[in-house]
């Protein structure tokens, strides 16, 4: 069986799969019950400041997008830090990871962008025994608005600020939590290179408003009438925190700076998704909180029984496995032709990818009166959108034209050779290819 | 099903009345709104959707669906009515299985249909529940038209009629409405009353006045009603029954299944109703599985449907069929009544086996004899006596494609017309389609 034995930063784990700084790991009798489910670490809920306790709302403080049989889509929250005191979470970590010296245990913290802030309470956190930090810069409601997490977050020069504060007071590992709601995920994954990071975790919450009240005009989750935008999880979000993830891992500055990818993972596919775009491990949220503790252990027998098939052996078998292959619009191959094909003994004659093609796009599927469905090749452009909206899986396939056949709908012979935007007539910038 | 009255012959209450209750429950039981919402979510949004296409009134089925998932129900109730306006009723009685869910993609994929029918009635219970009529009649016409007969074709034709703004007076021969709705649908179909509460919710458009007890032939004539309004609408259904003509037709216990299945929708408490300890029924379409069945629910021991061709051939679809068998109605085919035995009262039907040669059914010399107490014969439905000037074909009233009759201003839908299978769906849509073409021809002529 394959190993899934993890070791993230020198931080050794049974497995990859962390739980994510949030209230699944909020206190000691969660995290215990979660390692003796299975899971190979868990990043603290967030631990801010000492003084008198963060406040939570006491209204509704998450919001969700469900699909048709309420299967849980997205989830949105405004909640806080941990709303615990300080004392009481690191006598906690203290005992838990006496308990469990062999799984991951990282801290989070947050506190006011100020030296002495970060200097006092990193060393105190350290005490606990705790594996490594995590620094969250990237809750986007309410610490925010203090001047903490994705304000800190959405300034690089700040993020490499703070990240080299706490280089300073520790030895252990540092690991930065990235906010998505930038427009460019490199510059804070720089910056928190060039503060000395560990690594980048990614990605946290999305602004968002899941919904609106349309009888009391609200947002939901709506407080007494009112409502604020939250941060976005769960499944929902997974596209675009693989982008984040592998813009980090292929862009040649962030390139090799380690990689805790998060954002939506609920199944050991997607797992194996983030790790190819070149995770080195996974922490997962919503799952958990859909699901409960023991979806872990689907994560582990699925991810163990796809890397026997594949036959790779650890986890670094597959990390960035699959970056090499990220590349941009510009460099894809546009003498590689494929045209739709439907097969019609799958096919169940719904008639959605004759709506799809008339309607929206290129008019290449025509439909005959009993209903049989066929791929126009002389207007097909290989869309794809046919085989997105087809409900049949593998009823409609893309098959490639071999180069020396016809193109039908360019009536040109399909070439051998490689040949991108960079080199194309129509390009005024196209550099001769000689 | 515990048996609690073993007697022979015809008697009551063989069932404690809450097995009977039991038993003639919903037969689809209504959906709940997330059942609802998971089974909209299965319907893919064909283009040119098959289904559609299969329903007599063409529903938008995939519009209607789509509705319902995105939760307004009530706009999927009007899609439906637009087009169907006893979709209620017809969410409960339709054989999908030879209709719209037959062709449903995912039937012909996956052996399991969107369930259009329970979604249909899903959206209509909800409407009609908030006590809402959706449509409101256009300004008056002046025009006058009358609809014989209050049954599916009678009423989605006046009601139709009374929307485009015309003045409408149904003669309607029974004491009550509804037609075979009220009468002759199974129990377990339209449960609660169903058929009154959709009557009076579809007159709530008003401009409809039903007049009961005035029966065609009796109280008025065509003649009548020709020179008094400005267009005439037959939606009478199918008034008598085809007869055995076997000796012994006469003894006691022996009776139409039409009558038992009325008596039964009329009963105000079934454990009253007399059932046989051995029924036979004599036929294979819809009436004699539904007869069968009912037997079988007030507590009969044994049900026994004789038919008598092959099993293939058989009116009845394969749902009914198989529902007639799950109940434990036991199903003959290739067998024809020759004999009827019984002193006064019935106690056995004797059978002939049968056989197909050349397209041709063939009476067999071999036979067999079942005890029987009470048999009911469901061999068809036909046209009662109709006014002479009308133009018959194979014993329906010749209609062209808009429903009108070879009579000047006089059309006819339903059972009682040409082409079209008898069912609730088929009489609502002949209904619509010849108000549709009076209105045409009323207004064009105007
Ligand atoms: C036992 C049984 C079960 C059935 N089950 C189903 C089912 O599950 N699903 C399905 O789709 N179909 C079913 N059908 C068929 C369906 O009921 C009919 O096709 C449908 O009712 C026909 O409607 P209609 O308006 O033409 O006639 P009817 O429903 O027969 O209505 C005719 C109306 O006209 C009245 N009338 C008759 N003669 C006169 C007169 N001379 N003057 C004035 N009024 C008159 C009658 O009293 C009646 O109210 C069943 C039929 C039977 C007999
Ligand atoms: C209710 C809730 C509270 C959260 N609190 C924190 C937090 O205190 N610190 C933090 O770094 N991230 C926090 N997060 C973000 C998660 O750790 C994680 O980054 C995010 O949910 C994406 O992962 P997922 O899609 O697996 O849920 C929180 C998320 C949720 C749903
Ligand atoms: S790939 Fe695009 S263009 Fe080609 S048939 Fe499909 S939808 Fe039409
Ligand atoms: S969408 Fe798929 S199943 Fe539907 S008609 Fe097209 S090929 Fe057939
Ligand atoms: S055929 Fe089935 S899947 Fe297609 S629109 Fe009709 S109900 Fe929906």
């Amino acid at each position: 069986m394959a190993d899934l034995t993890s070791n993230f930063l020198g931080i050794s784990s049974p497995n990859p799969f962390w739980l994510a700084s949030a209230p699944p790991t909020d206190k000691e009798y969660n995290v215990r019950r979660a390692f003796e489910a299975g899971w190979g670490g868990v990043v603290w809920k967030t631990l801010g400041a000492e003084g008198p306790p963060i406040v939570n709302v006491n209204g509704p403080r998450y919001g969700a997008i469900h699909g048709a049989d309420r299967r849980l889509l997205g989830l949105n929250n405004i909640e806080l830090i941990t709303d615990r005191p300080l004392e009481v979470n690191l006598e906690e970590m203290t005992r838990v990871k006496k308990d469990y010296p062999d799984h991951a245990l990282i801290a989070s913290v947050m506190v006011p962008c100020e030296e002495d802030e970060w200097k006092r309470i990193i060393p105190r956190i350290a005490e606990t025994g705790c594996d490594g930090f995590e620094l969250n810069f990237g809750c986007p409601h309410g610490m925010a608005e203090r001047g903490m997490g994705s304000a800190v977050g959405q300034v690089p020069e700040y993020i490499e600020m703070v990240t080299r504060w706490c280089k300073e007071a520790t030895d252990l590992p540092v690991i930065v939590k990235l906010t998505p709601n930038i427009t460019n995920i490199l510059m804070p994954a720089q910056a928190a290179k060039d503060g000395g990071a560990d690594a980048v975790s990614l990605i946290n919450t999305i602004n968002s408003i899941t919904s609106v009240n349309l009888d009391l005009m609200s947002p939901e989750p709506m407080i007494d009438g009112k409502g604020t935008h939250g941060g976005y999880c769960g499944p929902a979000v997974k596209p675009i925190a693989l982008n984040m993830v592998a813009e980090i891992a292929r862009n040649p500055g962030t390139h090799g700076l380690p990689i805790s990818g998060i954002g939506g993972i609920t199944t050991w596919r997607d797992a194996a998704e983030f790790m190819a775009l070149g995770a080195g491990n996974v922490q997962v949220c919503t799952a958990a909180m859909t699901y409960g503790f023991k979806v872990v252990q689907e994560m582990i027998s699925g991810l163990s029984q796809w890397m026997d098939e594949q036959g790779y052996t650890s986890i670094d078998e597959i990390v960035g496995r699959a970056v090499p292959n990220v590349t941009d619009w510009q460099y894809l191959n546009l003498n590689h032709v494929t045209k739709a094909r439907i097969d019609q003994e799958a096919c169940i004659k719904c008639g959605r990818c004759y709506a799809a093609c008339e309607d929206t796009s290129h008019q290449a599927i025509s439909m005959s009166d009993d209903r049989v469905f066929d791929v126009k090749d002389d207007e097909c452009v290989a869309c794809n959108l046919c085989v997105n909206v087809c409900p049949v899986e593998g009823c409609i396939t893309m098959e490639t034209i071999a180069p020396g056949a016809m193109d039908e709908r360019t009536g040109k012979v399909v070439e051998r050779e490689y040949a991108n935007w960079t080199t194309h007539p129509n390009n005024p910038s196209a550099t001769a290819a000689e | 099903m515990p048996q609690t009255n073993r007697e022979n012959g015809v008697s009551p209450a063989r069932l404690a009345p809450a097995d009977v209750q039991a038993n003639f429950s919903d037969l689809h039981p209504a959906y709940d709104e997330h059942e609802a919402l998971v089974a909209a979510d299965r319907c893919y949004f064909c283009h040119d959707a098959p289904c559609m296409t299969a329903c007599p009134t063409s529903i938008d089925i995939p519009l209607f669906i789509r509705q319902i998932a995105t939760g307004t129900p009530e706009a999927a109730a009007r899609t439906i009515l637009n087009q169907n306006i006893l979709g209620g009723m017809c969410a409960r009685v339709c054989p999908t299985e030879t209709l719209c869910e037959e062709v449903c993609v995912r039937e012909v994929a996956e052996g399991k249909p969107v369930e259009i029918g329970r979604l249909q009635r899903y959206a209509t219970d909800t409407l009609i529940a908030k006590g809402v009529h959706p449509f409101v009649r256009a300004p008056e016409t002046g025009k006058r038209i009358a609809v014989v007969g209050a049954g599916p074709s009678g009423l989605a034709c006046a009601h139709r009629l009374a929307m485009l703004g015309h003045t409408v007076v149904v003669f309607e021969a029974r004491a009550k409405g509804g037609g075979l709705n009220e009468f002759g649908i199974a129990a377990y179909k339209s449960t609660n009353d169903f058929a009154q509460k959709e009557l009076d919710w579809l007159l709530a458009i008003g401009g409809i006045e039903v007049r009961y007890d005035q029966a065609l032939g009796q109280a008025i004539s065509l003649d009548s009603l020709q020179g008094d309004f400005d267009a005439v609408f037959l939606g009478m259904g199918l008034s008598a029954v085809n007869a055995l003509r076997l000796d012994g037709e006469d003894k006691t216990n022996v009776s139409d299944a039409v009558d038992f299945i009325a008596d039964l929708r009329q009963a105000s408490d079934l454990t009253t109703l007399p059932v046989g300890r051995r029924v036979v029924v004599i036929g294979g379409g819809m009436t004699a599985i539904d007869a069968g069945v009912q037997a079988k629910l007030l507590g009969a021991e044994d049900v026994t449907i004789v038919y008598r061709r092959g099993q293939e051939a058989m009116a009845a679809s394969k749902f009914e069929q198989d529902l007639a068998q799950q109940k434990g109605v036991t199903l003959i085919c290739n067998a024809t009544p020759v004999g009827i035995a019984g002193n006064g009262s019935l106690t056995a039907v004797t059978f002939a086996y049968t056989e197909t040669r050349d397209g041709k059914l063939v009476t067999l010399d071999e036979t067999f004899t079942l005890p029987a107490d009470q048999l009911f014969k469901a061999i068809g439905q036909k046209l009662g006596d109709t006014p002479d000037a009308l133009v018959l074909d194979g014993g329906k009233i010749t209609v062209n494609d808009a429903q009108k009759t070879n009579l000047a201003n006089v059309w006819a839908g339903g059972d009682c017309a040409s082409g079209g299978d008898d069912l609730t769906v088929t009489a609502v849509a002949e209904g619509r389609d010849a108000a549709m073409d009076i209105h045409a021809t009323l207004m064009g002529a105007s």
